[in-house]
């Protein structure tokens, strides 16, 4: 080791080191520097005794506040439930028809009808409810098993075709290619495709009224009642391009919706009905 | 010697022609191509030296080639990483630039593992090897351990990072941030590593001063801890030999504690206590003034290595990650303060006595802003680390904007700085080519960085608070998607700021390559001072 010096622009000695020409100073450490070093040491030893912290053996120090994430979250959400205490009960006690827009209610229906909607309903529905192949649309103004805000409430708490509920809608429409032939399925799916322009054709037209207007109705305006669905708009909930019709008058249809009264609260029931009937189409 | 070396690179490049013909993904047969082509392509060079004689090498001078040769690669690397940062900048503000064309490899996701591994280990690294290279000679008064095996270490590292790189852009990826290369691109980084930590420990081990400088202790710390955490969070299982996907050992939140782990530390020691080594040297070297205070080097240095490495799970606050583990990393994550701000102190005080060379010396400007950066984000980190402010912050542009303010103020600062004071010396000029070329750079990267930080804040601010608003009735009042359109203009800010960044490192390299084109490399002798006469030597 070289031999200390007094730098002179600062006061201080050197250690004497030298490394490739840089020296080091004896400068004490800051006092500044190392009091705020021992607070955050002396807060953090107060922080972990506080709140949870130190691993043992089967688990962890709880801390003396009883602090947890968990609980934080909980106390939020108990906090709101509790001042939508009255909003809930009266959402329960309303008549759905009466419950008019503008209002806490209504407003509180369709934000909890929206939650609820986006949790449970949008993996068939969509996000956004403009349906897929096989999951209606709930944006427009055509519905299988009605659109008033109470029809919907029972579709939603019951389902459709579904083995749990009793009550489900339910209906089944034949497989027509167990004992049509081709020729005469491809009739009918033509006649049921021109049904759609307003000028219906000849072919099939015989077939149809036999067998289909029953339940979809002499010009295809469908029925509520057993859930037929209108074929005489542009809407297929399958698709309306002729081979999808073809496949849907050979092998039927079963879409199955389930009860969600049996999974839903009652207020959840009544919220997501309010939403899906303010989406656009409710009548 | 040269028949071992000829046997084994064969047997590599027929291997490696295997894994390309009939490897199982697309990443795995090009890396295997790649392989092929520099095995066979040494296998030929090779055979064409065997016999020759061996050229001399002086060995009472410095091995500065490496340094040279990591000073152009830090450069370029450096060019590459900016310019696809400032790209993906844009593609978030106008996603349109995620071409339909250049799909999948021009997507956001493949591109910003490309940009964070280019800054962070191609740029950040060859720095880090070339200044820790540099530095370990002259304050060890040797020249490097091993002769040749620093080459290894150098040009090993570069293929890693061609690996890594074309591994990301091609599907390539185990999906851990900062630690995306798969399997054996790790199993190749750490054989690097290892050589890396050979030539560093050997080096000092051989050193002719009695005491280690404390820049060493840093660099040291980095290579071993950098080693340490790169085994524990590569450990995976590959799914074949012959394919490039991997299953991780650990599974759920002890594999998310394990990979923050490695993400803070990545940053603890990877950029903060290697690049604290380049400034205990460079700074006090630019200055000719002696480091402010030994003491606070010793006291914060090993505050800082003990600290560091507990303070990862804040980045898991608010998840399945139990509380006290949450606790404990926010507890350490401020304690941690004062530790780190010891290297901004050492620095800026080491200016003590020649602040008046901030208005006159470029390269002092770069390691104060550098400094001041970097007591900026050692204050913020902490901060950002407890709990309260975290639930606003996390995975908000804040963070991004944190990170940023660190690596392009701390670790882009400082480098470039290094590479100011390098590239003369290394190329045996008096000074850069152009010094309002230095300026220019300056000023450029600072309006960048400062663009591009504050943007940052306003739009992480903005959207945590829009996240956590609800109404009257506790319910969420914006979606993702109304923040994401509000972040708009701030995101243009931000690319623009990027691109002043960018724009200043080009001038770097215009003035790097006229300050060497036409220059021989020139030989630096090892020290041959005596204890007796040191003391007297005044500071260059």
């Amino acid at each position: 080791m070289g031999e200390q010096r007094l730098d002179e622009q600062t006061g201080q000695t050197t250690t004497g080191h030298s490394y490739d020409g840089i020296e080091e100073l004896n400068t004490p450490l800051p006092r500044w520097w190392l009091w705020t070093f021992y607070l955050t040491i002396i807060w953090g030893v107060g922080y972990t005794i506080a709140y949870p912290a130190w691993p043992l053996i089967s688990g962890a120090t709880s801390g003396l506040l009883g602090y947890a994430t968990r609980g934080e979250v909980a106390e939020d959400i108990a906090a709101h439930e509790a001042s939508n205490a009255a909003l809930v009960e009266q959402l329960v006690a309303a008549d759905l028809t009466e419950v008019a827009s503008g209002t806490d209610l209504h407003r509180y229906g369709i934000a909890r009808g929206g939650a609820v909607f986006r949790a449970q309903c949008s993996q068939c529905h969509g996000s956004g409810a403009a349906g897929a192949i096989g999951y209606p649309n709930l944006l427009d103004n055509d519905w299988l098993w009605g659109g008033t805000v109470e029809e919907i409430a029972y579709t939603v708490q019951h389902g459709i075709r579904n083995e749990t509920d009793f009550d489900a809608h339910y209906s089944q429409m034949p497989a027509f290619g167990e004992f049509w032939v081709r020729t005469e399925i491809e009739q009918v799916a033509d006649y049921v495709l021109s049904l759609s322009t307003g000028t219906p054709i000849e072919d099939g037209a015989d077939l149809y009224l036999d067998n289909c207007a029953a339940c979809h109705g002499d010009n295809g305006e469908g029925m509520r009642d057993v859930g037929a669905p209108n074929l005489s708009d542009a809407i297929w909930l399958y698709g309306g391009d002729r081979d999808t019709v073809i496949e849907s008058i050979s092998n039927a249809r079963f879409g199955v919706m389930p009860a969600w009264g049996q999974r839903l609260s009652e207020e959840d029931v009544r919220a997501v009905s309010l939403y899906v009937h303010a989406l656009g189409g409710g009548e | 010697m040269d028949v071992i070396k000829l046997v084994a690179l064969g047997v590599i490049a027929l291997i490696a022609a295997y894994a390309a013909d009939q490897g199982n993904d697309i990443a795995f047969r090009i890396h295997g191509a790649i392989i092929m082509l520099v095995s066979g392509g040494l296998f030929l060079w090779t055979l064409r030296k065997t016999g020759e004689p061996k050229p001399q090498i002086a060995l009472d001078a410095y091995q500065d080639g490496v340094v040279r040769a990591g000073v152009i690669a830090t450069a370029f690397w450096g060019m590459a990483g900016f310019l696809v940062g400032t790209f993906i900048a844009f593609q978030l503000a106008f996603p349109a630039l995620n071409f339909e064309w250049a799909q999948p490899f021009g997507n956001f996701g493949r591109l910003r593992p490309l940009h964070t591994s280019a800054v962070i280990f191609a740029f950040g690294g060859n720095a880090l090897i070339a200044t820790s290279f540099y530095i370990v000679q002259r304050t060890s008064r040797v020249r490097l351990f091993g002769g040749n095996l620093a080459w290894f270490v150098f040009w090993g590292y570069q293929l890693f990072i061609v690996l890594a790189a074309t591994g990301y852009l091609l599907g390539g990826t185990q999906s851990k941030e900062y630690a995306e290369p798969e399997w054996y691109v790790d199993i190749w980084l750490t054989v690097v590593w290892v050589a890396y930590l050979l030539v560093f420990l050997g080096t000092i081990m051989t050193r002719k001063e009695r005491h280690i400088y404390v820049a060493n202790w840093f660099f040291l710390s980095f290579i071993i801890t950098v080693a340490m955490l790169h085994l524990v969070n590569n450990l995976a299982i590959p799914v074949s030999i012959w394919g490039s996907k991997s299953v991780q050992l650990f599974a759920g939140v002890q594999d998310a504690m394990t990979q923050w782990w490695y993400g803070h530390n990545a940053v603890g020691f990877f950029l903060t206590a290697g690049f604290l080594g380049m400034m205990y040297y460079f700074v006090p070297k630019q200055a000719g003034r002696p480091v402010y205070s030994y003491r606070l080097s010793i006291i914060h240095f090993w505050a800082l290595i003990f600290l560091y490495i507990w303070a990862g799970p804040h980045h898991l606050h608010y998840t399945a990650l139990p509380d006290w583990a949450s606790t404990l990393g926010m507890v350490f994550s401020i304690i941690l303060w004062m530790p780190s701000w010891g290297g901004m102190i050492n620095g800026l005080m080491t200016l003590d006595g020649a602040w008046d060379k901030i208005r006159t010396d470029p390269v002092i400007r770069f390691f104060v802003a550098s400094l001041a950066f970097y007591g900026m984000s050692t204050f913020e980190g902490p901060m950002m680390s407890i709990r309260a402010v975290n639930s606003l912050s996390h995975y908000t542009d804040w963070t991004i904007g944190h990170v940023h303010s660190g690596a392009l103020g701390w670790n882009g600062m400082i480098t470039f700085g290094c590479i100011y004071f390098l590239t003369p010396r290394l190329w045996g000029r008096t000074q850069m080519y152009s010094v309002s070329a230095m300026n220019w750079h300056f000023w450029l990267a600072m309006i960048g960085i400062v663009l591009y930080a504050a943007s940052m804040w306003v739009t992480g601010i903005m959207e945590g608070l829009m996240w956590r608003e609800v109404d009257d009735q506790g319910f969420l009042v914006n979606s993702f998607a109304d923040t994401v359109s509000a972040k708009f203009p701030m995101y243009v800010v931000r690319g623009l700021g990027g691109v002043m960044f960018l724009s200043g490192a080009a001038i770097m390299c215009w003035n790097m390559w006229r300050t060497i084109a036409g220059h021989a490399p020139v030989e630096q002798p090892v020290s041959q001072i005596t204890d007796a006469d040191r003391h007297a030597t005044p500071a260059e």
